[in-house]
């Protein structure tokens, strides 16, 4: 469903990607991991289009992202969690969720969005009280769930999560992954997910993919993970301060 | 001798001179793409009627203040200066045309540079660092639709209205002073002031306005997108936006008041 072929991205005189490559099939939860800095949220980026790659090519669903005719339609197939959330503080969280439900192509009766997304925020753990307090208000557990409910509230066939547990405590990001795996599997979606937790990958993926260098060093199903022999993936997953990753970047 | 001595300054100028050419480029571009938007859909109304309200409704406490000032002391820098040559009377006319035709429109430009510029710019760096601008192209909004056009229409159209009640407030508040503790007749003042002012400095005062405000705005929403990371990216375009929102609405006041006014 997603394809990479390729795909190089310098910033200035910084070689961000050297040449990913990466297959997602439909329905599938891929999780990449890699140190930080090593160009995972830009892959994410360029499959969105929200950045240009200088080279190669990213298709959905056999379709170049560069070359989508109506964008509209093309960003609707997506879901995203980011990272901080990135909730519009001005705006209360039921509009948070519907923010897609109250305007362009996928536009509803404000009283049915609303609807909707108290609906998705109980799907995610919280309860309707929420609905009209603003995300400033909220603790960084809950802002998290905000961000998934919005990520989830028009039914998308790909759904992105960039760094989905960071900045929570183990337990909150326990619950997160789990609620991750369920709305994942419940939904039939195909998953992205970028995360440096292994607890999360565990927990969320079908498959791995390990970037470093600017390329994909490593990808398999994650029950063959463990038992990786590439060095550079085992030093990741145990977090070993020896072996051929630099600690100093 | 070195020729690295010659080409060197020469290097840096030519460096200095591309940047600020690319630049200006690239707020130009900036520019019609936001007139580009505003004549074409979809369009955010909440979102415009929220900036009516911030940029307009909300300044007007400030706009009314300092155009009260300004016209008092006007009044009494016309009386005390025109006094060295017998002609005190012209108070009313002078306070009049400098409020409408000058420090109206320039004092309610700056002010909203000041106020309105900030906090657009503030604001919108802020949703770029936080990532919620790339939130909302996700969710298929065009983030110069949802954000730079609802705030620049609403400069362009309540400045000039802004502009209006401070050229009055300003010339009320020449009034009350010359009225209270310069012995001008209330009526006659009054008199004078509608009398000596012609329909161009009313028109020149609000188009002025439009201009500022349509400056203002959108240099609040420019230097936000194009805002630094992390906190210190915040400062530097709040403090270039209001920086150069204040030259511009300067340079072009120049500009329209030779436009309307050279002989």
């Amino acid at each position: 469903m997603i394809e990479l072929s390729n795909v190089h991205k310098s910033f200035g005189s910084k070689q961000i990607l050297r040449g990913v490559d990466l297959n997602v099939a439909r329905g599938e939860s891929l999780v990449i991991i890699g140190g930080s800095g090593t160009g995972k949220s830009v892959t994410l980026k360029c499959v969105l289009g929200l950045i240009m790659p200088d080279q190669g090519v990213i298709k959905v669903d056999g379709e170049d992202v560069t070359q989508t005719g109506d964008r509209d339609a093309f960003l609707a197939k997506f879901g995203m969690l980011f990272q901080g959330g990135a909730l519009f503080d001005s705006i209360p969280v039921w509009q948070n969720v519907a923010f897609r439900l109250l305007r362009g192509t996928l536009k509803r009766p404000r009283s049915e969005a609303r609807e909707i997304a108290i609906e998705k925020l109980r799907r995610v753990g919280l309860s309707p009280d929420v609905a009209d307090q603003l995300p400033a208000e909220l603790s960084g557990g809950m802002q998290k769930r905000v961000g998934l409910a919005r990520a989830i509230a028009a039914d998308p066939e790909i759904i992105f999560f960039d760094e989905p547990t960071t900045g929570l405590d183990p337990i909150m990001a326990g619950v997160i992954n789990d609620l991750i795996r369920e709305i994942v599997v419940e939904m039939g979606a195909t998953a992205m997910t970028i995360t440096h937790d292994m607890t999360s990958v565990r927990a969320i993926s079908d498959t791995v993919a390990m970037l470093h260098g600017g390329k994909i060093r490593w990808s398999g199903p994650v029950t063959e993970m463990d038992s990786g022999e590439d060095p550079y993936l085992q030093q990741f997953i145990t977090g070993s301060a020896d072996g051929p990753i630099e600690t100093l970047r | 001798m070195n020729p690295g001595v010659i080409t060197r300054p020469l290097a840096v100028l030519g460096r200095a001179s591309l940047g600020a050419l690319a630049g200006l480029g690239r707020l130009v571009i900036f520019a019609l793409a936001t007139v580009r938007h505003m004549v074409t859909p979809p369009f955010y109304s909440r979102e415009f009627m929220s900036a009516l309200l911030n940029v307009g409704y909300l300044s007007l406490p400030v706009v009314g203040l300092t155009a009260f000032f300004t016209g008092g002391a006007l009044a009494l820098q016309i009386y005390s200066g025109g006094a060295r040559f017998s002609a005190e009377a012209v108070v009313p006319q002078i306070v009049a045309i400098g409020m409408v035709r000058e420090l109206g429109p320039v004092l309610v430009g700056l002010m909203i540079a000041a106020r309105v510029t900030a906090s657009v710019a503030a604001e919108i760096a802020t949703m770029k660092v936080t990532e919620q601008i790339d939130a909302l192209v996700t969710l298929s909004t065009h983030p110069m639709k949802y954000l730079t056009v609802p705030r620049v229409l609403a400069g362009l159209l309540t400045v000039p209205l802004l502009v209006g009640i401070g050229d009055i407030i300003g010339i009320y508040g020449g009034w009350l002073v010359s009225t209270q503790s310069l012995g001008f007749n209330p009526a006659s003042y009054m008199q004078n002031t509608v009398n000596f002012l012609q329909p161009i400095d009313v028109l020149s005062s609000l188009a002025k306005g439009a201009v500022f405000g349509f400056i203002a705005t959108l240099m609040g929403c420019y230097y936000g997108m194009q805002s630094g990371r992390g906190a210190q990216g915040v400062g530097a375009a709040t403090k270039s936006s209001v920086v150069a929102a204040a030259i511009l609405i300067l340079a072009a006041n120049f500009l329209l008041t030779q436009a309307f006014f050279s002989i």
